[in-house]
């Protein structure tokens, strides 16, 4: 019932696209210096485990650049960093919409004949959309900086080595692959979060619990949604 | 001119109103009193749409709410102004956009109009100076003021005004009911305020409607109160020693 008072079209685009701008440097924009950090020192972490684990006269040395890349493609990029954004993100979303509906901010808007749903969430979910594969692609990048970085600073292999599994039998699906689950995530993140904060009753205790629950709801779900997209996408 | 016809609510099989008729007229302050948990703001939220009856009629000038279809429910509400009794400011909006709001969704002016009509409400309200700042910036008496020039920003016809001096010292009270009051007789409009303020019965109370356990106690004029034989609106109006003492007061005064 709530995704359907979402889906509906916006009753002043211009209020939306402002909504929808404003959600795209909130949700987005401010989530970008984590996704970078994170996965900076992920893929440095990555390189040196491989490194230090795997190493084998037999094995080949450009190994270590091609499980990284692998790694960071198929799965850290997509799920593991959309599982650390349910926590900031979800937690945000639910919260403020929590918070709206018990100071009866989401009253307001429903007796001035605004459809509040629609205006507060779909911008929500249509700035995740936007923004998820953007941080994906991010995060890929700054996680192979974080390998190079461990040649460069740390001496851990021979960066023409790294370069040269990174590129080993490049397959563009695996970079595809992780944009179409990022797309999944990110409608779990924001219509879940949504969900929790809208339809709050009560207090502060309740906007807290329902905050959590959004949290642990959009964590179980984006994993077992990633264990059915990986079966299908493979 | 606001109808309410035999209007009844319950809430998992409990009683909250029942079988509730008034008539709230225009141009006037009408004031629904009683107790904390009497039912007057399920009776407010069932007035302006947000809970629905289980039985009953409301008329927003001859027009059956209740039995409406959306659309026509949505132009009642764009006619509508409501004053929480929170404020319910939206947090992430300066004054001056929480004031432009409703403009913004309903109003076909240009930007400019929109601005100035935003700000002529800030003005209404003497707030003018303080469209730039921020909900989480300014007093409580000040957050109900910017409610109040939101909610006539549309040139509402019906006010809905829930508690509106809950949590303000009582010089401010009287600001914000002299501003309540001022508006409606200035835009001729429908105002109808739950309260449990006593100041508010006494000074803009042009009618008054006691409610108690979810019953229509007794309806009259404010100055009708002094004289009602009814035995539990006195209790609960003249429930302090000082009240007493007005009401013995204003009795003699009436009689000399």
């Amino acid at each position: 019932m709530l995704m359907g008072k979402t889906f509906t079209i916006p009753e002043r685009m211009r209020m939306f696209f402002k909504q929808y701008l404003k959600e795209m440097e909130q949700l987005g924009v401010n989530s970008i210096g984590i996704v970078l950090l994170i996965s900076f020192f992920i893929g440095a972490v990555i390189t040196i485990q491989i490194k230090t684990n795997i190493e084998s006269a037999w094995m080949p040395r450009w190994t270590v650049g091609y499980v990284t890349r692998e790694i960071m493609l198929l799965e850290f990029s997509s799920s593991i960093m959309c599982l650390i954004l349910a926590g900031k993100v979800g937690s945000n979303i639910a919260s403020e919409l929590g918070t709206m509906r018990v100071t009866q901010q989401i009253d307001a808007l429903e007796i001035m004949g605004v459809n509040s749903a629609n205006y507060l969430i779909l911008p929500k979910i249509m700035a995740m959309l936007t923004m998820i594969p953007i941080l994906v692609i991010f995060s890929i990048f700054s996680g192979i900086i974080g390998a190079f970085c461990t040649c460069w600073f740390g001496g851990i292999l021979n960066a023409v080595d790294l370069e040269y599994g990174i590129q080993y039998e490049f397959k563009e699906w695996f970079v595809w692959s992780g944009i179409i689950k990022s797309f999944f995530f990110a409608f779990i993140i924001s219509s879940v979060s949504s969900f929790f904060g809208y339809t709050v009753e009560g207090g502060s205790i309740e906007v807290g619990k329902a905050s959590t629950d959004a949290v642990v709801c959009c964590s179980v779900l984006i994993l077992f949604s990633d264990l059915i997209l990986s079966k299908i996408l493979a | 001119m606001i109808e309410i016809r035999n209007i009844e609510k319950q809430f998992e099989g409990k009683t909250i109103l029942s079988n509730i008729n008034a008539t709230f007229a225009n141009g006037m302050t009408n004031l629904i009193i009683g107790q904390s948990g009497s039912g007057k703001t399920v009776l407010m939220k069932c007035i302006v749409g947000l809970l629905v009856p289980d039985h009953g009629e409301i008329l927003y000038d001859g027009r059956n709410f209740v039995h409406m279809g959306k659309k026509e429910k949505k132009q009642i509400q764009k006619e509508v102004g409501m004053i929480f009794q929170s404020a319910a400011l939206f947090d992430s909006m300066s004054v001056l956009e929480n004031v432009m709001f409703p403009l913004d969704m309903f109003s076909n002016d240009t930007q400019h109009k929109r601005i100035d009509r935003a700000m002529f409400c800030l003005d209404r309200v003497n707030l003018k100076g303080a469209e730039n700042k921020f909900p989480g910036e300014i007093s409580g008496g000040m957050q109900k003021r910017v409610a109040i020039a939101r909610a006539i920003a549309l040139n509402p016809r019906y006010l809905f005004c829930d508690e509106p001096n809950s949590g303000l010292d009582p010089k401010t009270s009287l600001v914000i009911d002299n501003l309540i009051h001022g508006i409606t007789k200035e835009y001729s409009m429908t105002t109808i305020i739950n309260t449990h303020d006593m100041n508010s019965v006494m000074g803009i109370g042009e009618k008054v409607i006691f409610i108690q356990e979810g019953k229509k106690e007794w309806e009259g004029t404010k100055d009708c109160i002094f004289t009602s034989q009814n035995k539990k609106l006195s209790d609960f109006i003249f429930a302090s020693d000082l009240l007493q003492k007005v009401k013995k007061m204003e009795i003699n005064n009436m009689k000399d």
